[in-house]
């Protein structure tokens, strides 16, 4: 009887990784799904917090190409474990805080990890050789080969041709020859390869899949840093800044402003965590204080949120300042002008 | 027949999925999970990854802010 031979695909939900593990199931290979969850992956978070936007449909976009593919998918947390990744890439970051070689090298070692765990044979992902400038050039794949511990079991179905033959081809348990030879960031072959396979809909390709390419969440997690004095974060600080507006009028403290209904209602859940503020008199946001404040601090907080509130042309608007511990007093201030707030204090 | 609650409120996607995941991976078949969540992207992802998975949803409704999947650990 022939051995049913197991791959365990990298399954980010863009197209890539969608038509690495379709080709791996046309050779009969018994295939199942990982995604890792790092924490900064795009989820669609904003959508889930903001009001306007709950009523858009939002699919995951990893389970979505699961089920088309007819495979188990297994999400993995690595939430704290990457921590070390982003903190000390070996690599360094891309253009922003995006550690993209060590974070595959990373990936494919926990993927390795799952495969001995399971019996499983080989590992597969999507990458296509200098589809990405930092971890799919033709000199960076090897590394994430070798560093991974996977060597000769992580197989790149797209672009094998151009790679020496890994262990799953040399013993037969896959057919080189079926496999394909794309490269460069033309995304025609993948495009063509989606029709040959009846692929109609899928995320549009990669690229957007981690917050950390982001440059202006990278500065808002930079900031972070460097307001705590250390590069230590925790699960809610990361999605914190995903939602509101982040000011930071002094180093030893920030702000953030919901701007809408669903973003308060978010933050509304962290009020045991930060000192919060709210207008009474006025419809208005709500506002966390990350860091300690003083009461001439205080009330150069409760101008800000004020300014954002629907009494930002009243003289006098009310606040309700609640502490951590759930004590609340009510503050009048003047609400503050659009030129009384330095444009360095944005994030 | 045993239920096992998992308390997702807060967490957004793909958290609700993980905790369930996680607690559906020490349980008997039969046994059911009732996911209380409030991202509403839980009433399409937890479904989906139940199917993909072999487990059975039985229920998913909404009240308020507050969004609840029951399902049936597959075998």
């Amino acid at each position: 009887m022939t051995k049913q031979y197991k791959a365990a695909a990298l399954i980010s939900g863009g197209l890539d990784s969608m038509l690495a593990a379709k080709a791996i199931q046309e050779q009969g290979v018994l295939v199942e799904g990982l995604n890792f969850f790092t924490g900064f992956c795009v989820e669609g978070h904003t959508h889930a917090i903001r009001k306007k936007d709950r009523a858009k449909p939002k699919r995951n976009n990893a389970l979505w190409v699961a089920e088309q593919l007819g495979m188990k998918l297994h999400f993995v947390d690595v939430v704290d474990e990457y921590k070390e990744v982003l903190f000390n890439p070996k690599h360094g970051y891309g253009a922003n805080l995006n550690p993209c070689l060590d974070c595959k090298i990373f990936m494919v070692h926990k993927a390795l990890d799952w495969v001995r765990e399971n019996d499983f044979d080989f590992i597969i992902t999507g990458e296509v050789i200098g589809q990405r400038p930092m971890s799919q050039r033709k000199d960076t794949m090897p590394v994430v080969a070798r560093e991974s511990g996977a060597d000769d079991l992580l197989l790149r179905p797209l672009c094998a041709k151009n790679l020496p033959p890994t262990k799953p081809e040399r013993e037969g348990w896959v057919d080189r020859e079926a496999l394909y030879d794309f490269s460069g960031r033309n995304r025609k072959p993948q495009m063509a390869l989606a029709r040959q396979f009846g692929f109609e809909d899928y995320a549009q390709p990669a690229g957007g899949c981690c917050f950390l390419t982001d440059a202006q969440y990278s500065v808002k997690l930079a900031d972070l840093w460097k307001g705590r004095g250390n590069k230590e974060y925790e699960l809610d600080d990361i999605m914190l800044l995903k939602v509101g507006r982040h000011l930071r009028p002094s180093p030893g403290y920030k702000v953030i402003i919901s701007r809408e209904e669903g973003e308060g209602n978010f933050l509304q859940g962290y009020r045991g965590h930060y000192l919060s503020l709210k207008t009474t008199s006025h419809p208005g946001p709500l506002a966390l204080v990350d860091g300690e404040v003083n009461e001439q601090e205080l009330e150069l907080v409760a101008r800000l949120v004020a300014r954002y509130s629907q009494g930002r042309s009243a003289e006098q608007v009310t606040l309700e300042v609640r502490e951590k511990g759930g004590e609340t007093r009510t503050i009048k201030v003047a609400p503050m002008q659009p030129h009384e707030i330095p444009e360095e204090w944005y994030l | 027949m045993s239920k096992i609650t998992v308390d997702a409120r807060r967490l957004l996607c793909p958290m609700p999925v993980i905790r369930v995941q996680n607690q559906v991976k020490e349980l008997e078949p039969g046994t059911l999970v009732e996911a209380i969540c409030t991202d509403p992207g839980a009433l399409s992802d937890i479904p989906a990854w139940a199917r993909i998975n072999g487990h059975k949803i039985l229920e998913t409704r909404s009240s308020d802010d507050e969004h609840i999947i029951l399902l049936e650990v597959g075998a």
